[in-house]
Formats: C-alpha cells, structure tokens, sequence
C-alpha cells in the first residue's frame, strides 16, 4: 500500500480512528489488540523502508496518531489485564494509580510531541495532507497541488456520475449498519464518513469513496432483499399452507376460526411482542430462517410485523433487481465514455462518423523517430511521463512532483521571452520544445488554458515573472486586450506562431476569440513539426550565432592590417 | 559529385581502349536497344540486343558488362534469350558473374548461359532486364519543405559492351516534370518525357560516353532500412505474417523547418516531395489484418478488398520528409490451405518472398519461417541466393521449440516478390500434444486435489493436538446427532400442537388423546437414542466447551415436554368436560407462558450449538 500510493496515510489514520471508536464505544477485546498492535508496529517497519517514506514514517504528524491510539490502547489492555488479577476494591485502588502515572506519562509524551511539532513551520504535516484538512490550504501556498485538475473540489454531477444510484443507497446503508452497530460495521460507518469528507476537497478521493459506497449500498441492498424475500416466503408458505387446508374440507381458515383459537391467539400475541426485539439481529434472523425452513405453523407468527404484503415485495424486489440492472447498465456506459476512453486519443462523432484525433501520438513517434536519442525535449510536466514512454526520449519535467523547482524552471522559461526562455532552455541543455495548443481543433485542456499555472508556479520561485503583469482585469487573456507580456512570452508564440494564417483573423476556437497579437517571427526557435490538427507543436532551439568565427576573422584581419599592437589588446580567447 | 564520376568514366575509356584487342570479337552485337525507366526511385533498365555470331566457333555465353560503380547497385539482372527470328519463345538464361581474363577491373562481367550454344552466322534475341537501387542520387542533397526533389541519373549513351556495337539507341523515360539538364550529344531528343539518344551505328567494344541527366523525380523513396517478415504456420488453418517496417525516405533530406500550415494550404506545392501513403497488395483472402506500431494502433489506414486481392492502403503517422523515418507493423492471416501443400509424403509451403508494398525498397529482408513444433526435415528453394540458417522460437507450451528458418538478403526489390517453398515434414498427431498437455496438467491437478482432501497430512498420529482434533471431530459429530434428534422432539411438540388446533375445530378429543399417546411414544424413543449419544460427548474430554449448554438443553427439553404434556392433558380434559373456550384459556395460560418461554429457550441452545 505504501509502495503504490501516498493515501495509505488515509488509512494509517482510519484504522486508528476505529480503534479508538472502539475502545470509547467499550467494545475492546483482545482480538482488538491482537489485530492493532502488530499492524502498527510492523507497518510503520515496513513503510520505512519504502525509499520515499523513510523516517517520515516515525516523524511527520500524519503518523502520530496510530503512535498514539498504540499506547492509549497498550494502557487499556493494561487495566483489563489487572482488572482480571486483582478484586474490585483493589482494582479500584490499582486503577487511580494507573491513571495518574498514566496521565503524566501521556503528557509528557505530548508535550515533547507538540514541542517538536511545533518547531516546524507546517506542524508537521506535508503539504499534501494540509491540503486535505484545509481545503483551501494548497491554493494558497502549493500551487502545484492546485494545478492539477483532479486536486479540485468535485462537482455535484460528478458524484451522480460515480456513484450513481449508490448516492441514495449509502444514507440506507448507513443506517442497517446501526442495526445493530457491531465492530466491523462501525469501522464501516467511519469509513464512509472520512471517506466522503476527503472527496469533497480533491475530486480523485472518489477513489477512496466508492469502495466505501459500494459496501455500504452493498449491506442496504442485501438488508432490503433479507426483508423484501422473507415476507415474500411467509406470504407465499401461508398460500400454500391455506391451499391444502381448503382441500381437506375444513371450514375455516385458521385466522378466520372463531371457536377455540385461543392456544394460538395466546401464542400470537407473545410472539408479535417478542418479534420487535428479536427482528433486528442478526443471529435470531438466522434462527428465524432455520424455523421457517422447519415449515411448521407457528414460526411463521413471529415474523407478523415484519411481513410485507405478496404483492409488494414482488414489486419491491423487481424494482431493486432493475435499480441494480440500470446501475450495472450506467456502470458500463460510465467506464466505456468516461473512464476507458483513453485521453491520448481523442475522438469525436461527426455527420461522417467517428473522427480521431490521434495528433499526441503523431508528435511522440515523430520524436521518436527523427530525433537524436540524447536529444532532451522540455514541455510542460503533464506532458512528461508521456513523451518518456511514448517518445522515448529525456524530459526535463515529468509527473513526478517531489521537488518543483525545476517545474518552476520551465514555467518560468515558458512565460519569458523568448530570448529569456531560449536561455533557460540552452542552460538546460534542451533541443525541443513541445507545446500543445487546441486552438484550431478546440481541444481546451492546452497549454494556454494552463498557463496561468506556469506564471504561478514559476512565479512562487523566480519572482521576476509577476502575475499580474499577464493578467488583464484579472484574467488570463490573450486577445487585443492582452498585455504585452502575454503577447511575448515564449507559449503565446509558440503555440501561436503562424497561426493567423490559417484562416486570416487567428480565430482561437478554445477560448472564442481571435488572438491578440497576430504576424510575428521567432528568432530563436524554428518550427521542426506540427501534428494533423495542430494540438501538439514541436519546435527546435535555433544553434547560438556562430560569433567566434567572426571575432577570429576580425581579429586576424586586423592584425593583417594593423599593428601587432592591436593585436595584442584584442585578446583572442581561442589562442 | 558528378565530376569525379566522369572522370572514372573517362579514365575508364581510356584502359578499355588499351584492352579492346583482348575482347572477344567472335560475337557481334547488330543491334542494342536500351530502355531506362527512370520513374520511381528503382530504376529499370530493359536491353534488347540482336546478338549474332561472326566468329566460327559455336558460342555458348554471352557475356554483359557493367561499370563496378553500376554492379554496386544492381539489385537483379534476368536475360531472357530467343534463337532465330521467333519471338515469344524466350527463355530465362542462368546468369553468373564471371571474371574473364584480361579485362580491367573497374567492369564486372556477368555472363549469360545459352541453352544451346550459337553457331556460325546464327542470330539470338536477348533481353535483359537489370533493377538499380540508390542509382538516382537526390541533387542538391538538402531540400526544404517547398522545393521539388532532384535528381541525378549518370550513364553512357553507348551501350557498355565487350563486342562491337553495329546500331544502338537508348531512350530514357523520366517521370515527367521539369528536366534541369541533360547531356547533349548530336542525336538527342527531348520529347515530352522521354529522352533519346541515338542512334549511333559501329560502336567499337568498351566504348563509354558519359551523360548525365537532372531532373525533378517527386516519387515516394520509400526505403526500408530493414523487414522483418515472420510467417507462422500453424496447422490447426492459418499462416500468419506479421510485418515489422522501418521505414525511412530515401531523397533528398530535408533542410529547415517544416509547417504544417504550408503542407495543408498548399500540399502539391509546399511537400510535394514527401509521402504519405504507401500501398500493400495482400493475398486475396487476408483477414484479421491490423497496423500499429509500438505506441498502438494507427488508425489512418484503409482496406479494399475483392476475389482477386485485398489492398491495404497505410499511412504512418506523419508524412515522411526526406531524411525522417518511422516504424511500423503490419500483420495478417492467410488460410492454410491456399499456401500450405502436400507431396510426396512432405508438406511445403509456398509464398512470396519480398514485402507486399508497391515500389519499396528494401535494404536488408529478413524472412523468418516459422513451422509448428515437430516439424522435420526442413528445406528450402529459393530462386535467388539467400543468407540461410535455423532457429528456434518459443511460443506458448513449447516443449521442444518451433523450427525458424530464416532467409536473410540485402537490397530486395518489388523483382524479387517470387514465390519460395520451404519443405518439411510434419505429422498431423504432433497437433494434439498441446492440447493433450493441458488436458493431462488440468487432469492431475484435480487427481491431486481430490487426493490431498482425502489424505491425512498430519505428521504424528499420536501427538496431543491430533488426538485432540479427531475427538473434537467425533464431539461434533455426536452434538450433530443429538441436534437432530432434539429438532425432532421439537417437530413432536409441533404435532401436539396441531392435534390441539384440531381438537378446537373439530372437538373430537379422541382423536388428540391418540396423537397424544403416539407423541409420547414417539419421545421415549428419542429419549433413548438420545441416551447413548449423550453418554459418549459425556465421557469425550472436548466437549467440556459445550457440555453445560447441553446439559441445560437436555433439562429444558425435559421440563418442556412435561409441559406440553400437561397441558395437553388440560385442554382435552377440559373439552371432554365441555368446559368454555375461556376457561380453558385462563386455565392454561400460566402454563402457557412457560411452555414460551421454554421454546424459546430450547431454540436459542439448539442456536447455539448449531453454531459451535
């Protein structure tokens, strides 16, 4: 878990939380302990070992709360241990005396905790995990967390999209969870509270929640088949029970029987008081379903209350049946559009038919193929993993976030000018430059609409590029109003370079405007590729002018002509 | 580039001058027409010579030169011969490379085996058809996106020959477009997009004049570094052939930026010497036929198909400029039977050679047969010399490996799609040892599943916690028993019930008093089959766990059925005495209540140790 993903703390702090639900709730046992203490012990073993966590694991506070839960939970052993030696008075004695010393060593332990904590500017906790408990935490100090499109707060729709029909099972979930609360259905509950808190700040926590809604909408489901099927059994053995009675000549029903009814009238009535309290748990549900089986008369009697009429249970149960065959229905479709579609190739379905755009990986096997191997390609870091895999080829930023300063580097290039940024590239020895625009084709998720991410980002490093000198009344621009900042910096050009060409007015489709600044020419970079539908465009460092030659030249014509002297004050760095 | 060609040619002329004398002069060619083909980036050159002997000695080869620095190139020369005046009846000729004695160096001679040698006087048509590859060199080398590719075709006007020429004339076909220069000698012509020179009569032997023609070729250079084909036999229906491409264009390289905006405005002009497409002719009945390269699937590609042929129309990802290159792979299954026969006790098969693209070259083919596990006695006959050796590859449950015979050679041409066999010798049964593994590994698996449930793996018989478990098994067994026999006790009690239901509708208390008495028989009985059960989880060590529960449900039992009876006893006395209905109920309600309560009591043991 550790190994895969950095939201294992997710559940470091969930299986703490329930313990110590459990323990508060009294519902401590030794399968408690048993189940707790080794996990915290040899998980946070093992999770140092995983390179990126190392001592983190003992030192950030995202940890401490199992550290802590440990030793509350070694401490209430303790007690139920000596509960167990001693008698009652000297238990109680025993206790008082557990509780101080207790008590002072907890303290001490916190105090040290929150001394050193505190120390550090963040209390201990990463940006990450800040940025969970405070949603609006990243925004402000990590921009790079706020720049991803799956770190924002998710939409309603969104969750009607995932969830679907769970959204209305999970309440009812809930509630036979507390029917009655048992261990593993308390953890359950805790699980699907945090579970939904975390994807209401980041909307790729729906990941956590929907094994959290898929259980709980699991124990409705099952809960409301138990009810639904089991009357329907009454109802049904009752049909079938009357059938033969009628068969046999009797007069009466035994409900309609007058005379004598009174052994079962007796019996009922016992069994209808007793049936409300037994109803619910588990174990007399599955003795109920032992007696039933039994087919005898009278168990039948206990379930009275709980019986729904034949007629609704059949249509309760098909109605469910069909919820779960529009949900499966829905699942397909969901996983088919939005989740198996693969982002790299785009389609979309015309008049014609299914039109793809297939333009990424026209870029990347063009790099691939008509590149130097060594030669290192800079873009934007969504981009880096991609051109890694599919290009084969060195990126100065990738997916990995650990340390942003280079991100920043290149931000910082892209929103330069391009002399600036032709420097920031040379200096990092790159050869292309890849920029992806969707103005032509309308593709929205470019590097214009993501731009404002590389001013900030590079803007929280370098502070010579100013955001507001980009904006325009606060807003990203890059029509006439733009500022001229905008309208020079190198991913203006390069994604616009040319492009009033292809139909007169630089009609830009993204952002329904035309661009701001229309005829230029790059100096330093020349234009070596443009996909199919212009959405990814590849340029090459033009080589530095090649001044030492004219120097040489210069100065060997001018020790030609003049002195020696001359010659010996222009000093040729090549002699 | 051109220069110091010419200057090997002429320096050429000069030795060839000095070796004349020592040509043979016994044959005599009377007339040489050359056609040069020079519309595609593979040039064709077909020469029909009228070969007559003068000499008096019946000759049996006739022998062709070539300048070295043209031999370098060729990629495949076939003679066709015809004695007499009959056309039609021609024949290929073996042809061989012959390194005759007193000839210079700087010419390679290839000779042609008459069938049956030319005597005296006798006049033979011959044709020959030579193929060229990298002949035409791109000039200027680098291009940008706008201009038209270039290029250089460099000759003789007089055709290279170690026998006198009496009449000759060479035409050359361009592939029409703009003709930078060509050559001029006195009898030259230019006509639409043919060139002409000639003729020329009494050429003397070995004479070379240079020329050299530049003119705009924008045909595609589709030139594959190397192909790797794979053919797989497999017997159960399919040959498969999977086709890895890389491929790269071969002109002029391109210099400068490339814009897409100028390549889509204005693509005649702006890219005209890229390509984007390229053509395979597949066999007819193809299927499963797909393209893709390392990164997936490429979508731009199209597919016709009818009886005769089924057309792959591909394209790479991008067009290629010159100098860019890409890779890719095609592949797709072809129906046994159409390319896999048999004779003579041995199977061969028989496909094609070369790539299934139009006007590819193909510097470096690599065809990799690969026949099904088993196969014997392989063989191969090719109609060209190719590198050959075996190999082995390893599929999915490969014992032993399937044989790959692999066929390696250098510059192949669309000439060079000839069909080749491959013979061995395979026995129909060896297809069933596959599926007969799996069978066998599926069958043992559950033979030793079946015998690990019913094997006893523990390791000591007599160690405590073994012993403890077959009595804890035995106890178990034992408390199953005595279950049953309290759930039938339980459904006695149910018909006593039913007998009271009775007795309220129908009154008729004899009928209950007998169910009563057959009841209570009934319990003895179980009572004593109880007994022994009971006794036996008594003296068992284990059931100390469960022992007190069953004690209690035993008591209770008792202590209901007592109950029962009783009250049974109650109501039918009652009734005989024709008591009300509400009497009898207050009579019985206090017994009533515990019999309740005694059920359920009963019931939730029985619950209990169902669940141990």
């Amino acid at each position: 878990m550790v190994c895969s993903w950095g939201g294992y703390t997710f559940i470091i702090n969930l299986i703490p939380m329930h313990v110590l639900l459990c323990i508060v709730t009294g519902r401590y046992s030794s399968r408690l302990y048993i189940a707790y203490a080794p996990l915290v012990i040899l998980g946070t073993l093992l999770a140092a070992l995983v390179p990126v966590v190392g001592f983190n694991a003992v030192l950030t506070s995202e940890h401490f709360a199992s550290f802590l839960v440990f030793i509350i939970l070694h401490v209430v052993a303790f007690v139920y241990y000596i509960k167990g030696l001693l008698t009652p008075r000297l238990f109680k004695m025993a206790m008082t005396l557990v509780i101080t010393v207790g008590l002072a060593v907890c303290f001490a332990v916190v105090a040290i905790l929150v001394a050193l904590v505190a120390s550090s500017p963040t209390k201990g906790w990463s940006g990450r995990s800040l940025s969970l408990l405070d949603p609006t935490y990243a925004s402000k100090y990590i921009p790079i967390i706020a720049s991803v499109s799956e770190h924002q707060p998710p939409t309603w729709p969104s969750y009607f999209m995932d969830i679907n029909v769970l959204a209305f099972l999970v309440p009812a979930g809930i509630i036979s969870c507390f029917l009655p609360l048992s261990d593993a259905s308390s953890f359950m509950v805790l699980y699907l509270v945090t579970a939904v808190y975390f994807s209401g700040v980041m909307v790729r926590l729906m990941l956590v929640l929907a094994p959290a809604a898929c259980i709980l909408s699991g124990i409705a489901l099952s809960s409301a088949f138990d009810v639904l099927t089991r009357s329907m059994k009454f109802q049904l053995s009752k049909l079938f029970d009357d059938g033969p009675a009628i068969g046999n000549g009797s007069p009466n029903g035994p409900s309609a029987s007058m005379v004598n009814t009174s052994s079962s009238k007796n019996e009922k009535t016992e069994k209808s008081e007793a049936a409300p309290k037994e109803k619910p748990s588990k174990k007399n549900r599955k003795k109920d379903r032992e007696v039933t089986e039994s087919a005898s008369v009278k168990p039948k009697k206990e379930k009275r209350l709980s019986v729904l009429p034949l007629e609704a249970s059949i249509v309760g149960t098909l109605l469910l049946i069909a919820l779960g065959g529009f949900y499966v229905v829905h699942c397909v479709w969901a996983a088919a559009e939005a989740y198996s579609a693969p982002s790299i190739v785009l389609t979309s379905r015309s008049r014609e038919g299914l039109h793809v755009f297939d333009d990424f990986r026209e870029a990347y096997a063009w790099l691939s193929h008509n590149t130097d191997v060594d030669d290192k390609v800079a873009s934007w870091w969504d981009y880096g993993y991609q051109t890694t895999a599919m290009a084969n080829r060195t990126v100065i930023v990738d997916n990995n976030t650990w340390n942003n300063t280079h991100i920043a580097t290149v931000g910082t290039a892209m929103s330069s000018p391009e002399k600036a940024a032709w420097e920031i590239f040379d200096s990092l020895d790159v050869k292309y430059v890849l920029v992806v625009f969707g103005g032509l084709v309308g593709y929205p998720s470019d590097d214009i609409n993501k731009f404002l991410w590389m001013v900030r980002i590079g803007g929280g490093e370098f502070p010579h590029i100013k955001e507001p000198d980009y904006l325009r009344d606060g807003q990203y621009r890059v029509d006439a109003q733009a500022t001229p900042t905008m309208l020079n910096c190198l991913m203006y050009k390069l994604c616009y370079y040319r492009f009033v060409e292809t139909d007169g007015k630089g009609f830009d489709r993204v952002r329904g405007y035309e661009i701001g600044k229309k005829h230029f020419k790059l100096t330093h970079f020349e234009e070596v590729f443009t996909t199919h539908h212009w959405m990814v465009r590849i340029y090459k460092l033009k080589p530095q002018k090649n001044r030492i030659r004219g120097k040489l030249k210069k100065s060997k014509s001018s020790s030609k002509t003049s002195s020696t002297l001359a010659a010996g004050r222009k000093k040729n760095p090549w002699q | 580039m051109a220069t110091p060609l010419r200057l090997a040619a002429l320096l050429l002329l000069v030795l060839v001058a000095a070796f004349a004398s020592a040509a043979r002069a016994d044959l005599v060619i009377s007339r040489a027409d050359r056609k040069v083909d020079l519309t595609s980036h593979i040039v064709r050159v077909l020469t029909s010579l009228k070969v007559e002997n003068a000499g008096s000695e019946p000759v049996s080869k006739v022998l062709l030169a070539f300048p070295n620095i043209q031999a370098k190139n060729l990629a495949a020369i076939r003679a066709f011969g015809t004695e007499g005046k009959v056309k039609g009846l021609s024949s290929i000729l073996p042809i061989e490379v012959v390194e005759p004695s007193g000839v210079p160096p700087e010419l390679t001679f290839f000779s042609a085996s008459l069938h049956k040698p030319l005597t005296k006087g006798k006049i033979l048509h011959l044709d020959v058809l030579t193929v060229f590859t990298h002949f035409l060199q791109p000039f200027p080398e680098e291009i940008t996106q706008a201009d038209s590719q270039l290029v250089v075709f460099q000759d003789s006007s007089h055709y290279l020959s170690p026998y006198p020429v009496k009449v000759q004339t060479l035409s050359i076909r361009l592939p029409g477009g703009r003709v930078e220069s060509y050559t001029k000698y006195g009898n030259t012509k230019l006509v639409d997009s043919e060139l002409k020179y000639g003729p020329y009569e009494d050429v003397p032997p070995f004479s070379y004049n240079p020329i050299i023609v530049h003119f705009e070729n924008n045909n595609p250079f589709a030139v594959a570094k190397e192909l790797i084909r794979e053919v797989e036999i497999s017997h159960w229906g399919n040959v498969q052939i999977t086709e890895h491409y890389n491929i790269v264009h071969g002109g002029a390289r391109l210099k400068g930026e490339f814009s897409r905006l100028d390549y889509q405005s204005r693509p005649y002009a702006r890219g005209v010497s890229s390509f984007r497409h390229l053509i395979a002719r597949l066999p007819a009945r193809a299927h499963s036929i797909y393209y893709r390269d390392e990164i997936g699937n490429i979508s731009t590609s199209h597919l016709w198909s009818d009886s005769k042929k089924t057309q792959l129309e591909i394209e790479p990802r991008f067009p290629l400029f010159g100098g860019w290159q890409t890779t890719f792979t095609i592949g797709y299954g072809l129906p046994l039977q159409d390319f896999v026969f048999s004779a003579d006790g041995k199977r061969f098969l028989n496909i094609t050679f070369g790539s299934p693209m139009e006007e590819i070259l193909i510097e470096k083919l690599i065809v990799k047969v690969v026949l099904p596990e088993g196969s014997k006695d392989i063989d191969v006959s090719a109609p060209f010399p190719t590198n050959q050796w075996q190999e082995v590859k390893y599929s999915h449950l490969d014992i032993a490996g399937r044989p790959v015979l692999v066929l390696e050679k250098p510059d192949v041409i669309p000439e060079h799609n000839l069909h080749f066999q491959v013979y061995y010798k395979f026995n129909n049964i060896s297809l069933l040892i596959e599926p007969m593994m799996l069978i066998t590994g599926f069958f043992l698996l559950f033979v030793a599943c079946i015998a690990y449930m019913h094997t006893d793996m523990s390791i000591s018989k007599n160690s405590p916690s073994y012993l403890a478990k077959l009595q804890w098994d035995e106890v178990q067994a034992t408390v199953q028993q005595i279950q049953g026999i309290f759930g039938q006790c339980l459904a006695v009690h149910d018909k006593l019930e039913t007998s009271l239901h009775d007795l309220s509708r129908t009154g008729d208390a004899k009928s209950c008093k007998a169910a009563r008495k057959a009841a209570d028989a009934q319990l003895k009985e179980l009572a004593k089959e109880l007994k022994p059960l009971w006794l036996s989880v008594q003296s068992s060590p284990q059931s100390y766990q469960i022992w007190p529960k069953l004690e209690d449900l035993v008591a209770k039992e008792k202590e209901l059925q007592e109950k029962l009876m009783a009250r049974h006893a109650t109501v039918v006395d009652s009734v005989e005495k024709k008591q009300r209905g509400q009497d009898i109920e207050n009579r019985i309600a206090s017994q009533q209540q515990k019999i309740a309560a005694l059920r359920q009591e009963v019931e939730s043991l029985l619950e209990y140790l169902s669940e141990i």
